[in-house]
């Protein structure tokens, strides 16, 4: 079992959940080792979420480059979400647990969380910042129609960061009957596993798919960084590859590598934007999905490793991003991978493979005040 | 605070409240101070405030009323464990500027006006990640404090750092006999599965994790969460070593040292008649 990743990670949670997370631990073993739980998974991906994604070849988008989108933008409920939410929805199955609660910030893990809960009739409820419901309203309508409970968070940032305390105050309230299906590879250990194992089909799927259409290896993988579940998805793919770069592309107000120091968010030490005395900041980003201090702690320990590099887009880059990919290829990303999107031009690699995560829908009000 | 000062080794253990100031008795609860002739507390009262500017006089003020050890708050940005009322008086109390080393100067004030009260500072990992874990330890010390309390730091993780131990009705055998081993005077008993806050009724898992963890232990015993009026208190003290009450007393805290004194008060009644 991976604790820690390096000096991050591990579990900084309350007592009342060690338990909780041993037998989750437990639990995951034994699925990893059950090759039904594959197979279901597997047949779950084929039949109901739409896997394998295509690769797209955007050429128009990137001139010169041979840039391939993975297009998780076209997995049900419109984001690469859904692979997280399907495999831990299995794993509540198998630990008896009925009652499901998780965090969004975007929306997109909630849509997911909602939409595998009503596939398999658990209870569903959902936490999500005042000002996140604002900006990502069709979500929040999304959500309460597949019957998840949406409960507002209305102190502190009103995002995710919120929202996240108060998913994990819930789960600690009702630890006995509940799953907590987090939404990205942070919180205490074995999350940050959990979750780059079950969006590791991102990286597996590409990795044959480039290697289909190219007969090489890609370049460079790039992919954009809030939590950091798309990239490590994406990344788990080709992190034995040595010449493979490795690229996460952070908001420019939310980068927790970037400008991020040693601190414990949420149940793990990883990077987080924090001050002096660890007193955790405000991140701030267009894009909600972003909109958050900390990131995985396996991200934290690849760039300190050097394996990963992890650079920012700003908000203005990167809705000239997603207007550019609308215009060009006829595809309305998300704003999370839009940042991605924003840092292609000025690769000097050729062969770029590049993690569409979700797709626009979400955004048009956000980017259309721009 | 004293950055400089050299890091020490562990923080002494405290006695149970009651027993370094009067007697030498083992165990709470056991006729202790009738040699002395001073009145017998056989129940401890440990009362949680934020830190604050008027967090010293406060302090008098509860233990004036019959508290018998104080839990100081360093607020954090996020704290995990912690319901609304605490939730809110931390980000008050950061908005008021309470970082770390104000939080220690609080500390010290506390100190000074009560030289013989156990005080404990109760806080988040972050703070002690970005002071340094044993800076923080050393200068909490310094400062007066009798021993840490590390919410979202559970038995196992970091044993050097001598803390209180949590232990909750969600714990194992297992669990409770490490939190026991490794506990620092005292072990506090969460006696629900929740966060901090007060509730109506006293939670019905205390019961059977006193049984459990008596066990394992012969340290006090000390229950907190949700406990919040002299019923709850009478109660708690029944099966229990001492209680903690945090949240009703923050908030009584906000009508002045009077009302905490008042309050603390009718708890201390409530536990010498348990």
């Amino acid at each position: 079992m991976q604790l820690t990743y390096g000096e991050y990670g591990g579990r900084y949670v309350p007592e009342t959940l060690i338990p909780a997370l041993d037998e989750l631990e437990a639990g995951w073993r034994e699925a990893q080792d059950d090759p039904r739980f594959h197979s279901e998974l597997d047949e779950l991906g084929r039949s109901y979420a739409g896997r394998p994604t295509p690769l797209t070849l955007a050429e128009r988008f990137a001139p010169g480059k041979r840039l391939y989108l993975k297009r998780e933008d076209l997995l049900h409920t419109g984001a690469h979400k859904l692979n997280n939410a399907l495999g831990q929805a299995l794993l509540a199955l198998r630990l008896g647990k009925r009652r499901i609660v998780a965090e969004t910030g975007a929306g997109q893990h909630g849509v997911a969380a909602a939409t595998v809960c009503a596939r398999f009739g658990l209870d569903c409820v959902v936490y999500m910042g005042a000002e996140d419901m604002r900006r990502q309203r069709p979500n929040l309508e999304r959500m309460a129609l597949l019957g998840a409970e949406v409960r507002t968070v209305e102190f502190g940032t009103r995002t995710l960061k919120e929202a996240t305390s108060e998913a994990i105050r819930d789960w600690i309230t009702n630890v006995e009957d509940t799953h907590y299906l987090i939404g990205s590879c942070v919180g205490p250990a074995p999350y940050p596993e959990i979750v780059r194992e079950l969006q590791s089909v991102i990286g597996r799927e590409a990795r044959e798919q480039v290697l289909a259409a190219e007969g090489r290896l890609p370049e460079v993988a790039l992919a954009c960084v809030g939590g950091g579940s798309n990239a490590i998805g994406l990344f788990s793919g080709f992190v034995d590859d040595a010449e493979v770069r490795l690229v996460g592309v952070e908001a420019g107000g939310a980068a927790s590598l970037g400008s991020g120091r040693p601190a414990v968010l949420h149940g793990s030490r990883s990077s987080v934007l924090a001050d002096e005395d660890g007193q955790v900041l405000d991140a701030e980003s267009i894009s909600a999905g972003l909109d958050y201090p900390g990131v995985g702690p396996e991200h934290a320990f690849l760039r300190d490793s050097g394996r990963a590099e992890y650079v920012g887009a700003t908000d203005e880059e990167a809705v000239a991003a997603f207007r550019r990919l609308a215009r060009t290829e006829g595809i309305l990303p998300a704003l999370e991978p839009s940042h991605a999107l924003a840092r292609v031009a000025e690769l000097d690699e050729t062969l770029v493979l590049l993690c569409l995560s979700g797709r626009g829908d979400k955004d048009l009000a956000e980017v259309a005040e721009r | 605070m004293s950055a400089q000062r050299q890091a020490a080794g562990p923080i002494p253990s405290p006695l149970p409240p009651g027993e370094n100031q009067r007697s030498g008795q083992k165990r709470a609860g056991v006729s202790r101070g009738r040699d002395e002739g001073v009145p017998v507390r056989p129940k401890a009262l440990a009362i949680y405030l934020m830190c604050g500017p008027e967090t010293p006089e406060l302090a008098e003020a509860a233990v004036e009323g019959g508290a018998d050890l104080l839990e100081l708050g360093f607020p954090f940005s996020d704290p995990l464990a912690d319901g609304p009322v605490i939730r809110r008086a931390a980000e008050r109390a950061l908005a008021q500027g309470m970082r770390t080393p104000a939080c220690l100067e609080c500390l010290a004030a506390t100190r000074a006006r009560l030289p013989h009260t156990p005080l404990v500072p109760m806080t988040y990992a972050s703070l002690l990640e970005a002071y340094g874990w044993e800076r923080f330890a050393a200068d909490a010390q310094a400062a007066g404090a009798a021993s840490l309390i590390v919410v979202d730091l559970p038995a196992g993780v970091r044993p050097e750092l001598r803390r209180v131990q949590l232990v909750a009705p969600t714990s194992t055998d297992e669990r409770l006999a490490l939190a026991a081993e490794q506990t620092d005077g005292w072990l506090y008993l969460v006696t629900l599965t929740g966060t901090t806050g007060a509730r109506a009724e006293l939670s019905p898992s205390l019961a059977e994790l006193v049984t459990r963890a008596r066990r394992r232990t012969e340290l006090p015993l000390y229950a907190g969460f949700g406990i919040s009026t002299p019923d709850h208190a009478r109660a708690a003290a029944a099966l229990a070593d001492g209680v903690v009450v945090g949240s009703r007393a923050v908030e009584v805290a906000e009508d002045g040292p009077g009302s905490l004194s008042d309050y603390a008060r009718s708890l201390r009644q409530a536990l010498d008649e348990a």
